[in-house]
């Protein structure tokens, strides 16, 4: 039998029914302008997964493109819809990207203006979150020893102790003596 | 192939409507001597440790990796939507990730898992004794159903099936006849595997490969 890639070729020993029906519309130019909407389509579906790689864990990207239902073999017009809905939400998840890229940048400046000038910017804020980094931290311009601090105008920029810890409030207290000779 | 030992792919038939539009599409098969039965402690050891390699992160990137992409595309292609219907191996990472780990159920459906997260490509399993000649891809007639009996229900014309020389045996990615699943009677299992464009044939046949080594062994006791 002759090989392809290692591989037995195609065609079984006996005739297969094969009663799938043939669209009598297809030509060869629109086989061609389909192969090429689905090169397309494959590039668009590229593109709006790096976006949504891109904008994970700090903001999230819609990248929902409704689907024309299958599985079956799509039409021009259906290749068509689905490569404008591809387009159309990558355009979007784009913009999305670009402000969230821009409230970062933004939100970097600030902290850079709070640490040259922590005066000029008493008791503002800036969370990890706002910069695009990993952690709970919060840096906040806040007063040096307090209310002293803040007469003599010693002003720091503090970045908090991050995140709640994951063991919760811890267990329940035990219950006071009295109250369990009362339920006793 | 000899059956029972090393399974060897081959490559079903591609009906010539189908072929046209996807010249890169194949379909193929392997079939093993094996029986339904519990999982093996092998397979839920290596459950265990595929599950220390499937991390959020990986869940969230996997649609970025080449395999998962490739999958991702062409169920663009076929008009299905991958965030609605997942494709195999991400709907295994996200049910990962709900679950905890790689759950072992049974000897089959560890297999296939197994071969899936180690490979990324999809397989299914089907009784070998109650297929009808090779297996391929081709659409759906007016009128060909899924199912047999009083469950039975009409497939849409035009749909994509995997089918022998008899009727469709199962939807494209989708459900698989309940008379062709594997059963407790089963004696031959069919694998099965759907290679699209962007998915090398190495990683098809690693996965074929996997699965039905693991199947044989597990019938074997080694």
């Amino acid at each position: 039998m002759p090989q392809a890639q290692g591989l037995p070729l195609a065609l079984p020993p006996q005739p297969v029914r094969i009663p799938g029906p043939r669209p009598a519309t297809t030509t060869a130019p629109e086989r061609l302008a389909r192969r090429e909407l689905r090169a397309q389509i494959a590039r668009l579906e590229r593109e709006l997964a790096r976006s949504f790689v891109s904008a994970f864990p700090h903001g999230e990207v819609d990248v929902s493109v409704p689907a024309a239902g299958g599985p079956r073999l799509l039409s021009l017009g259906e290749l068509e819809t689905t490569r404008d809905a591809l387009s159309a939400r990558l355009s979007s998840a784009r913009r999305s990207l670009a402000d969230l890229g821009e409230r970062q940048e933004r939100a970097r400046v600030m902290l850079e203006r709070m640490r040259l000038e922590p005066g000029r910017y008493k008791f503002a804020r800036v969370s990890n979150a706002e910069l695009g980094e990993g952690g709970c931290g919060v840096w906040e311009v806040r007063p040096r020893l307090g209310l002293i601090g803040m007469l003599a105008g010693w002003w720091q920029v503090k970045l908090s102790s991050g995140c709640p810890l994951g063991r919760g409030r811890g267990p329940a207290p035990p219950p006071r003596r009295s109250a369990v000779r009362l339920t006793a | 192939m000899r059956e029972g030992d090393e399974p060897e792919p081959e490559l079903g038939w591609v009906s010539p409507e189908v072929r046209e539009e996807f010249p890169e599409l194949r379909l193929l098969t392997a079939t093993v001597v094996t029986a339904a039965g519990p999982s093996s402690p092998e397979a839920r050891q290596r459950l265990r440790l595929l599950s220390d390699r499937f991390t959020g992160a990986r869940a969230v990137g996997m649609r970025r990796e080449p395999i998962p992409s490739a999958y991702r595309i062409f169920y663009r292609h076929i008009g299905l939507d991958p965030d609605e219907t997942r494709p195999p191996g991400e709907a295994a990472a996200v049910e990962r990730l709900l679950r905890g780990g790689f759950r072992p159920s049974n000897r089959i459906d560890d297999a296939l898992l197994i071969a899936l997260a180690e490979t990324g490509v999809p397989l299914w399993a089907l009784d070998a004794d109650a297929l009808d000649g090779p297996l391929g891809i081709r659409t759906a007639a007016s009128g060909e159903q899924l199912e047999r009996g009083p469950y039975a229900r009409p497939l849409p014309a035009g749909q994509l099936v995997i089918a022998d020389a008899a009727a469709p045996v199962a939807l494209l990615f989708g459900e698989v006849a309940p008379e062709r699943m594997v059963q407790a009677h089963t004696a031959r299992v069919s694998l099965y595997a759907v290679q699209v464009s962007g998915v090398p044939a190495i990683h098809v046949e690693e996965a074929l490969w996997t699965c039905g080594s693991l199947l044989v062994q597990a019938q074997d006791g080694r």
